[in-house]
């Protein structure tokens, strides 16, 4: 029997999702500010306009919905999910005011797109953005990227054991620390340091190639926050291909697989445990995978003489691999290009690069390392099975942070998420081809998006059709929490109409 | 046959001009993006705003422009950079170039970027300084909210004050 959601369920989803809604209208202060030292006034008022609405909205929630329980898992879940739209529709007022996107529906596909780290964008005349406004698509990224509910179990939610639910609901189900909010405190904390230092040297990089010094640091800090949070987005509308230079290539990569590597590698590492590099299962699959798919994609790009020379091939080829393996999608060459030049192989490559992803716990997307690691693991142990005789006891050992035994629980959990994302590639997929758009085209944006990745072919542009902007919001959303958080949502839903 | 020779000199010279004329029209960028390997290596025309900054390299500077469909790199001497007033941002609209040079579809010296490597350049329009001015609609939604936003918090603040009233009476 299917019990109808109650009154106090609501209230605690309410008060949350409050919460969460302040926090991001108290964020959108920010990009006000900036906008006021660079005289942008109309930006200014936009963001204000924003941030007040989100405020009046969220306290409204807070007041109406007060109470003192706590969370259950359903509650969490739903509000995560719950959360991740509002934030959506609340952010994207200020970039709708602005002028620069064609319509609201395209302003919540940028946000969305930002806060799950995607950089798919439907922004029009980039170029001429504001300050503001920039910063405003870059601080969507760091902020999603690290979580909208890991930034409130920061700063609002305080030793409440249901936090740990919402935790859970945000797509990551490994905590650095034993307690949830110094997990949280941690991840932010890793997130800044890394921001301060590269916002220093890309500017000084910016600065030698011939930037003014303060667009060489406003830039320095937005390429940071997009590619450490592998979201793609750059205040340009060439992304890094405007720079023209190898030094800003290299420091982006560094970036991006920093960014996609878990926190609890960044915490060992931190503590001097440089060794789990080595021997963890994710690091291992990622590097693996790279090169495999970096030779696929190389032969694909030899096989249609896409560049002249090696050395240039190396260049894009690794650069474009990196970027779509740690699922941000910065991208050094033209979106067509990708079909027109870089042939079906290559493309293909690329493809299952996005597809696989980067680590768990980490600001990337996709399948991700770990579950890919433990279904080769449980294969390994399944063709042991066959091979050796009956009688032999079969054991397989994982090394993720310790030495772990394969259960079955853990390959059932891993090859369920994995399917729910092959399906989730494969529906966006069908959907563009319902459009008119040719299969391979199809699949590489469904990918991009629902992995959140952010490399585009060219279909994703202001005049695409408005289902496939529909389509792809919902991709990147149950792509970036994982699906359980939409689940429930899905399943809280069908309980208040059917539940008794 | 100086009759014959002047005829066929003369239209020679016509397909000539005609042929200059029409490879003289610039090309947009979705068009040199999308044929790429035809246009390779050619010299070709192509105008739009310079956007962002003008970088230096040495003797040479790397400038971005946009021609309202996406930007390209063009790289151009010192001399011919000396010419751009304008770069198109937030606050100002660029300088409108025309420019006139060689296309590389994945140039060897530039690690393989698409970018024209400039011949010469013309300027059509000049660039100007963007005064913004205060959007009063704005504005007045501005102040607005932030009186719902003030009756909000009084109204909060007083029922808080109430319970703690009821809970310490």
């Amino acid at each position: 029997m299917i019990l109808r959601p109650q009154l106090q369920d609501l209230k605690n989803i309410g008060y949350y999702s409050g919460k969460i809604l302040i926090g991001i209208g108290l964020t959108m202060l920010v990009p006000m500010v900036v906008g006021l030292l660079f005289a942008e006034i109309n930006p200014a008022l936009d963001f204000l306009i924003g941030a007040e609405i989100a405020l009046i909205v969220g306290l409204i929630l807070t007041k109406l919905c007060f109470t003192e329980k706590d969370l259950n898992w359903m509650q969490g879940m739903v509000v995560v999910s719950l959360s991740w739209l509002a934030t959506m529709l609340v952010a994207a007022i200020p970039l709708y005011m602005s002028g620069h996107w064609g319509s609201y529906l395209d302003a919540c596909f940028e946000t969305m797109s930002g806060f799950t780290t995607t950089g798919l964008t439907l922004v029009q005349d980039l170029d001429h953005l504001s300050y503001a406004h920039n910063l405003w698509r870059h601080l969507g990224p760091f902020i999603g990227g690290q979580g909208i509910v890991v930034i409130a179990l920061c700063f609002f939610v305080k030793g409440v054991s249901g936090a740990f639910k919402m935790y859970v609901g945000e797509g990551r189900d490994e905590r650095v620390l034993p307690n949830v909010i110094d997990s949280s405190r941690f991840i932010w904390l890793v997130s800044i340091v890394y921001l301060i230092l590269s916002t220093l040297v890309l500017g000084l990089v910016g600065i030698a190639n011939g930037m003014k010094t303060a667009n060489a640091f406003f830039h320095g800090a937005c390429i940071f926050m997009a590619a450490f949070d592998t979201a793609g987005f750059a205040p340009q509308s060439q992304n890094i291909l405007y720079y023209h230079s190898v030094l800003f290539e290299v420091i982006t990569m560094v970036i991006m697989i920093l960014g996609a590597m878990n926190f609890n590698l960044h915490y060992r590492i931190w503590t001097g445990d440089r060794r789990e590099i080595w021997k963890n299962i994710e690091s291992r699959a990622l590097f693996i995978i790279i090169i495999v798919i970096f030779l696929i994609t190389l032969i694909g790009l030899s096989q249609v003489g896409s560049y002249p020379r090696a050395l240039v091939m190396f260049r894009k080829g690794f650069y474009q691999v990196i970027s779509a393996h740690t699922t941000t999608g910065y991208m050094t060459i033209y979106a067509r290009q990708f079909i027109d030049d870089w042939g079906a192989l290559a493309l293909a490559g690329l493809i299952c690069a996005m597809a696989f992803g980067g680590s768990s716990c980490s600001t990337a997307g996709g399948i991700k390392m770990l579950r890919l690691g433990v279904i080769i693991k449980a294969l390994q142990q399944d063709l042991k099975r066959i091979i050796l005789p009956e009688r032999a006891v079969v054991e397989q050992k994982i090394h993720h942070l310790k030495e772990l035994f394969l259960e079955d629980k853990q390959v059932r959990a891993a090859l369920l998420i994995t399917v729910a994302y092959l399906a989730l590639y494969a529906i966006g997929a069908l959907v563009g081809m319902f459009y008119g758009y040719p299969f391979l085209d199809s699949l590489f944006e469904s990918t991009s998006a629902a992995a959140n990745v952010g490399l585009s072919c060219g279909i994703t542009v202001p005049g695409m059709p408005v289902g496939l902007k529909l389509t792809y919001i919902v991709q990147m959303w149950a792509g970036r929490l994982e699906f359980m958080s939409v689940f429930a949502l899905i399943g809280f839903f069908v309980a208040a109409i059917r539940g008794k | 046959m100086k009759r014959a020779i002047r005829y066929f000199l003369s239209a020679a010279g016509l397909v000539l001009f005609c042929g200059t004329v029409c490879s003289a029209q610039p090309l947009s960028s979705t068009e040199l993006v999308n044929k790429a390997r035809e246009y390779d290596g050619k010299s070709v025309v192509y105008v739009g705003e310079v956007v962002g900054d003008i970088m230096a390299r040495g003797d040479f500077v790397w400038a971005n422009v946009n021609d309202g469909e996406n930007a390209i790199g063009i790289w151009l001497n010192k001399e011919l950079a000396g010419e751009i007033r304008f770069a198109g941002s937030y606050q100002a609209k660029g300088d409108r170039l025309e420019i006139t040079g060689v296309f590389h579809r994945g140039c060897i010296q530039h690690g393989g970027d698409v970018d024209i490597h400039a011949q010469s350049i013309r300027q059509i329009s000049p660039g100007r300084f963007v005064r913004e001015e205060l959007d009063t609609g704005k504005r007045n939604f501005t102040f607005i909210l932030l009186g719902v936003l003030s009756l909000v918090l009084i109204f909060i603040r007083r029922r808080r004050s109430k319970e703690s009233g009821l809970r310490t009476g």
